[in-house]
């Protein structure tokens, strides 16, 4: 069953087209990598597809409602959950604080207070600490768990692994594991190709806005998307084709 | 004896001070926005509860609980028509607003109920001149114990409210990033009105006690919004219980001032203020220094 489609997607930042007619579907409880050089367009697709972002045009429709218009919170009440990049926490707040905001989205659900602590167990000892205060391992932690806390059928996690040490994002990832499992669908932007590709069952690589490869990672070599994400493919087509 | 009067005396001023402020220090604080038009609104309150008391013979007391839920509905309206479209082009817009708004709100009142000065002391029977008298020297009215009181009770209130609800919580984030709050399903527009309502809802009960205390005309906003003002700076923007000490510290000065001459009711306030910005311009905000002081030495 399809859970989120995304049609004919465009936005801009002013004048410069950050995402160009992007198609695609995520079906419920995939886990999908969505990889790209910098300013491909990903992070302007997530923010758009959470709201956060105006469309230029194009539609974004969720469990057969199309969403295109709606404010960020009522998206966040229907199930689409973002991490942004740069984590956002809110600084002058506790973890516990910045978790418990979550409730806003009045979604009920495994994903508690308590739940969260289990799952990223060195936030327990900082849940009176403020968020600004935390290394950034625990402000991902944080801002993950606050993502979950708004129980989501759709998580978006943009540059999960961005800024922090081996040995926490191998636990980030143990985490992201059990998430998949519970079958919440899962995009996940992320540098580090090899994991992503390993975590994920489909890549979709995006090169200057738009989808330059999309498809079941099994099927994918390191070097299909290594060419797409470069832009080595589609110029090696241009120079054959005429 | 006499200066140990006009300390307890300030301290007590200070807690009308403090009450004064408490709507501005909230919308100051927690949603960054500063309101010129508080005294303004804390004087149509006040001219609500007049004409309540007036024509209809309702207590003050008993008024609030009418005045207080329309005032909240007018910072609601307030926040949605003037602060929320202003504040959208930078900080000084909605200063710019909320001064001209203190000049409609002024004149509107003064072509309803004249130049006349009014007041609600009449109204409330002895509680406005009745004191406990502790010796010879020091008596401590009974009104002002009730201001000093209140102050607490709705400062300590919001400050619990601020921490502990979700409605608090909600209210801070919006504050500190109103892009983000919505990704985690809060409804920003609806959170900062709300709050709005809440800061007007306590500038009911200001205006209430400043009307209780001494009497009031269609102008006298300015003179509240300076004192406010000054309260809440001087207590600085971090918390309601620093408007608290901020509103101790202006009525300590200006009843210790008034003992040495009596123009030195208002120097020693305004010397206070100026102290106060001063220290915080050249040596950085002084109470996480004194909290920090302190669990140091806790430990």
């Amino acid at each position: 069953m399809t859970l989120l489609s995304v049609e004919r997607l465009e936005a801009r930042h002013g004048l410069l087209q950050a995402v160009r007619g992007v198609s695609f579907a995520i079906e419920k409880g995939e886990t999908i990598a969505l990889v790209g050089a910098n300013g491909a367009g990903k992070t302007t697709l997530l923010r758009a597809i959470a709201g956060a972002h105006p469309l230029s045009s194009g539609r974004i429709v969720f469990k057969g409602v199309d969403i295109s218009r709606r404010s960020p919170h009522a998206r966040a009440a229907m199930g689409i959950a973002l991490a942004p990049e740069g984590r956002r926490l809110f600084a002058r707040m506790t973890v516990e604080e910045n978790l418990l905001l979550a409730r806003a989205a009045r979604r009920d659900g495994p994903w508690t207070l308590d739940a969260v602590m289990t799952a990223f167990p060195n936030l327990k000892a900082r849940r009176r600490s403020l968020a600004g205060a935390l290394s950034g391992g625990e402000q991902q932690a944080t801002a993950i768990g606050r993502a979950l806390m708004t129980n989501p059928e759709i998580i978006l996690l943009d540059e999960v692994s961005l800024g922090l040490a081996p040995l926490v994002v191998d636990r980030v990832y143990a985490q992201l594991e059990g998430l998949k499992a519970s079958g919440v669908a899962i995009v996940l932007v992320e540098q580090d190709l090899k994991r992503a590709m390993a975590m994920a069952s489909r890549a979709i690589c995006m090169l200057e806005g738009a989808v330059a490869i999309d498809g079941p990672t099994s099927a994918l070599t390191r070097n299909d998307v290594t060419q797409a994400y470069f832009g080595l493919r589609r110029s090696a087509e241009r120079e054959a084709s005429p | 004896m006499i200066l140990v009067n006009q300390a307890i005396q300030g301290i007590l001023l200070g807690g009308y001070y403090a009450l004064i402020a408490c709507g501005l220090s909230f919308m100051f604080s927690v949603m960054r926005i500063i309101n010129l038009a508080h005294g303004s609104l804390a004087i149509l309150a006040a001219y609500a509860l007049y004409a309540l008391a007036d024509r209809f013979d309702v207590s003050p007391f008993l008024g609030l609980l009418v005045v207080a839920p329309a005032m909240a509905l007018i910072g609601w309206a307030l926040q949605r028509t003037v602060l929320e479209r202003s504040a959208r082009s930078g900080p000084l817009a909605p200063v710019l607003a909320t001064f001209g708004l203190a000049i409609i709100i002024d004149n509107l009142l003064f072509q309803q109920f004249g130049a006349d000065t009014r007041s609600l002391a009449p109204y409330i029977g002895d509680l406005s001149y009745d004191s406990w008298d502790i010796t010879d020297d020091i008596a401590i009215g009974k009104l002002a114990a009730l201001t000093m009181a209140t102050a607490i009770v709705l400062l300590g209130g919001i400050q619990l409210f601020l921490k502990r609800t979700q409605l608090g919580r909600m209210i801070r984030a919006t504050a500190e990033d109103s892009d983000t709050v919505g990704l985690v399903g809060v409804n920003a527009r609806r959170v900062n009105a709300l709050a709005a309502a809440i800061a007007m809802a306590t500038v009911a009960i200001s205006g209430a006690f400043l009307a209780m205390r001494a009497t009031f005309g269609p102008y006298a906003g300015a003179q509240q919004l300076i004192f406010a003002f000054e309260a809440t700076v001087i207590g600085g923007a971090g918390s309601l219980w620093g408007t608290l000490i901020g509103g101790v510290v202006l009525g300590v000065a200006q009843s210790l001032g008034a003992s040495v001459s009596p123009q030195g009711f208002f120097v020693a306030g305004h010397l206070a203020f100026f102290g106060a910005l001063f220290a915080r311009l050249f040596f950085g905000d002084l109470g996480p220094r004194v909290r920090r002081a302190f669990a140091r030495r806790a430990t």
